[in-house]
């Protein structure tokens, strides 16, 4: 088990990260979620040993890692844009943790060789263990980077954007190959990413951050359908902000006739288009300035644009304005 | 346990790094410098004084300057067209002539000499031509300006060329669309953005073309009050014994390199042009 | 059979910009006057001379001894460059420390100081009685007139070459490669020898390669320091000169051709090795 106790980092005067406490359980897919300069990748890199806290407290399996040098950790890392070692085959790339260890506890040379064959077969890449990673397309890297960070048989893996430079394609096969891996293996493991979709994809629990702090821990329906604050419920999926405070999701609106007596609103429809399976309509709420987004079956006729329609919300949410701020 | 940032050394060996980097860099760098203006000076100010200003002095630096003012404006002009024909057009052959630019560079300045004196020397394929047409280039200022030029030919071109290749041709092709004619493009679009990499190669073109020795010594002749610039004149005073007065010469072209390097830097940081190796 | 609307065939590709008639044309004669006309004057000069005659002057025995000396010399210098370069180049991209930019604005003294200047003020230096001569003497270390004053003259002539050749590679090398060499379990040891060194390792050769090639040419800042003595301390640019001076041009041109030979061939095989290895990494 993981756990991250009470960890404060400043960078000079810039506060990253205050207070957080977070439980990891054994063969858990946890992401860290949140905009660029919540904190995530400065988390995900104490954790590893990167960085270090000015304050709190890093245990795995109730042993105090805090004062562990990274290399001692026996954490995975896999970085943004890779950083393989350009200079050696793909193979020597994957071998290089094993190969660096003490005499002592280093295996035999065919031994290496034969575990950098097998994890090229893992990642699928099997007979490209000559190539130099400059020969190699930008998904390809990312497993290669991937391997490497297995071969020293890492008790914890950790991941900063994995997919972040990458194309919209490539990206979505490997996020579900991604999956598929982490199921048959078990390893326990961290990513950091600033896309909601991908975090609510794969993680069994999202860590959403927003200025250094966690906002909220949970499934991804819990972060979706439940979430805690204000910034949750507009980072993790679309919402609309109404004027008198409340947070309803596109498809938590439903346009009703004037005859049903449920208008809880008149909006006036600037714009519909289609949006996959729904039309997307937009348009201002009645009296305001406001803009709400809403969602229509696809099956439904969508209304038309000038029209004012009458809508009313199926779901909503208030958050205790402290947290709006 | 003392934590310091993976990616980088303790701060112990960090201090040790740059002490010993340090010393390295007195010792051939900073002390030879501080040699030549201590030396100058080392009978007062009043024989640094005598020496330079010296009609054979004078007479050189009157020719180091003469040298340099012709000299840098043609390669000046050459750089000019020489960027101008590699980075805005493509054409077979364009890195053949990247590497004749260069060429001056792999060239020994005693060969860079030779090659003037083997063309038009009293010996050389022209020689005899220009002897019965009255002509001198060897043994004359044509030849020191001939070598100068040689030897610094490839400075302005090499500045140029990766900085107008790292712009493109984007805004001469804007220009052009606005209906400025080709004079007009580059002289309001082209000059302003590389005007300070300019400047960069024509400081270091400068530099080199004042501080020549080998080529020049091997063209010029040693005509004492004709033929001679500063750098070979520290020579023949050092020849003759005359420490002071070699190094009185000696500290004003160290100077220059001093000045040099500070408008170096200057141009370096503040308009954030490389640092690469140029030679 | 389409016919052709381009305003006319040209073997560049079509621009809309002007002015490449005139650039180039004026670039190819000014070239050609001043660095390929003369330069092949050396060429013509030393085909004229006869197979025989070239190896007689340009491998005397004399002329032997000086390349020996030149390259060894060069070599030398270029090795101890390779070294405390790269060690400057480190530390002023990695470190941070009080007058770095001084220091880093005075690595490039020896581009801009002439050569002449830095011979004498390294004479002034070295010689048995000068500033750092006179602790050396007394333990039977002699450098000024010897190979050893040479070598010194070039490693202050060729020091920026590697500096600045490593500089912007050990820049550019990621922080975050060293970080993986770290979380694989790599001390700081293995990762600079493993990671880094081979990294930096071509822009260390080209800027062992440029300083060697300058020094194997240099000619002010050695023959202060040198004493030219034919034999022990005559570099081959000095007997080049000497040659001149005794009228005796054939000689100077055999022995200018074995130089700049050589300093083609190790530039060219620099450009190729590095050429293969840009191909070979893909980048």
């Amino acid at each position: 088990m993981i756990r991250v106790q009470n960890i404060t980092k400043r960078f000079g005067n810039y506060p990253a990260l205050h207070g957080i406490d977070l439980e990891i359980q054994p063969g858990e897919f946890i992401a860290l979620l949140g905009p660029s300069g919540s904190g995530k990748t400065t988390l995900l890199r104490i954790i590893a040993g990167l960085e270090f806290q000015d304050e709190g407290h890093v245990y795995f399996d109730g042993q105090d890692v805090s004062d562990i040098p990274v290399g001692k950790r026996n954490v995975g890392f896999v970085f943004q844009q890779y950083a393989l070692f350009r200079h050696m085959t793909v193979a020597d790339n994957i071998a290089f943790g094993l190969s660096v260890r003490k005499a002592r506890l280093r295996p035999a040379k065919a031994e290496i060789k034969e575990r950098a064959q097998e994890l090229l077969r893992v990642v699928q890449l099997e007979g490209l263990g000559d190539r130099y990673p400059g020969q190699l397309s930008g998904g390809q890297r990312q497993r290669v980077a991937l391997a490497r960070a297995l071969a020293i048989e890492p008790s914890l893996l950790l991941l900063d954007e994995p997919f972040g430079a990458l194309d919209a394609k490539v990206r979505k096969d490997l996020r579900r190959w991604l999956r598929d891996l982490h199921k048959q293996m078990g390893l326990t493991s961290i990513f950091v990413t600033h896309d909601q979709e991908e975090a609510l994809e794969l993680a069994d629990r999202v860590v959403v951050m927003d200025h250094g702090r966690i906002d909220q821990i949970g499934t991804p329906e819990q972060v979706y359908m439940e979430p805690a604050t204000a910034f949750v419920s507009h980072f993790v999926g679309e919402t609309n902000r109404l004027p008198d405070g409340r947070h309803i999701r596109p498809h938590d609106i439903e346009i009703v006739t004037a005859a049903s007596g449920r208008g809880e609103g008149q909006l006036l429809v600037d714009n519909v288009f289609r949006k996959g399976g729904a039309w997307r309509v937009e348009g201002r709420l009645h009296g305001s300035e406001t803009i709400v987004e809403i969602d229509v079956d696809a099956h439904e006729p969508p209304p038309g644009i000038g029209q004012t329609v009458a809508i009313a919300a199926r779901r909503a949410r208030t958050f205790a304005l402290a947290e709006e701020a | 346990m003392r934590r310091h940032a993976p990616g980088t050394e303790s701060r112990t060996a960090q201090v040790l790094l740059i002490g010993l980097a340090l010393t390295f860099l007195a010792f051939f760098l900073m002390l030879p410098l501080v040699a030549v203006f201590s030396e100058a000076l080392k009978q007062g100010i009043r024989p640094f004084l005598d020496a330079v200003t010296n009609p054979d002095a004078f007479s050189a630096i009157r020719l180091t300057l003469i040298i340099a003012a012709i000299s840098v404006p043609l390669n000046m002009v050459f750089g000019l067209a020489a960027s101008w024909a590699i980075t805005k057009f493509s054409f077979p052959g364009k890195n053949l002539l990247l590497t004749l630019i260069d060429l001056p560079f792999s060239v020994s300045p005693v060969v860079s000499g030779l090659i003037f004196v083997l063309l038009f020397g009293a010996q050389g394929l022209l020689g005899p031509w220009l002897s019965a047409h009255g002509v001198k280039i060897i043994f004359a200022v044509p030849g020191i300006i001939l070598a100068t030029v040689f030897i610094t030919f490839p400075f302005v071109a090499r500045e140029l060329i990766p900085l107008m290749m790292e712009q493109g041709k984007d805004d001469e092709e804007a220009a052009l669309s606005l209906g400025a004619n080709g004079w007009q493009t580059f002289w309001h679009v082209t000059l302003p953005n590389i005007r300070w990499g300019l400047l960069y190669g024509v400081l270091l073109c400068n530099a080199r073309a004042m501080g020549e020795f080998g080529a020049v010594s091997v063209v010029s002749g040693h005509i004492r009050g004709e033929t001679n610039t500063m750098p070979l004149h520290v020579e023949i005073l050092y020849n003759e014994y005359d420490f002071v007065g070699a190094f009185a010469v000696a500290s004003l072209l160290a100077a220059l390199a001093l000045v040099t390097l500070v408008l170096k830097s200057v141009l370096e940081w503040r308009f954030d042009l490389h640092s690469g190796a140029s030679h | 059979m389409p016919s052709m609307t381009t305003r006319k065939a040209s073997w560049r590709a079509p621009s809309v910009l002007p002015g490449f008639g005139l650039t180039f044309g004026f670039s190819l004669a000014w070239l050609s006057l001043i660095v390929l006309i003369p330069l092949s004057t050396l060429f013509l000069k030393s085909a004229g001379m006869g197979w025989h005659a070239f190896v007689d002057v340009g491998f005397s025995s004399r002329a032997l001894t000086a390349y020996r000396l030149s390259f060894g010399t060069a070599i030398a210098a270029a090795f101890v460059n390779a070294v405390f370069g790269l060690l400057v180049a480190w530390v002023l991209v990695r470190y941070e420390f009080p007058g770095k930019r001084v220091v880093s604005a005075l690595v490039d003294l020896p581009f801009a100081l002439p050569t002449a200047v830095a011979g004498i003020a390294l004479t002034a230096l070295y010689a048995p009685s000068g500033w750092v001569g006179q602790y050396l003497d007394p333990l039977g270390i002699k450098v000024a007139f010897t190979p050893i004053g040479i070598t010194v003259a070039l490693i202050f002539i060729g020091l920026p070459f590697v500096v600045r050749s490593v500089e912007p590679v050990l820049a550019d090398l990621g922080k975050d490669v060293e970080e993986a060499a770290a979380t694989l379990g790599a001390n700081r040891a293995q990762t600079f020898a493993r990671v880094i060194f081979p990294a930096i390792l071509p822009a260390l050769f080209t800027g062992f390669a440029l300083a060697f090639a300058r020094g194997v040419g240099e000619y002010g800042s050695v023959i202060f320091i040198s004493g030219n003595m034919p034999g022990r301390t005559e570099i081959a640019p000095l007997l080049i000169v000497t040659q001149l001076e005794q009228y005796n041009y054939d000689g100077a041109t055999a022995i200018a051709m074995v130089m700049m030979l050589v300093s083609f061939a190790v530039l060219f095989t620099l450009n190729a090795l590095q050429s293969i290895r840009r191909r070979r990494l893909g980048a």
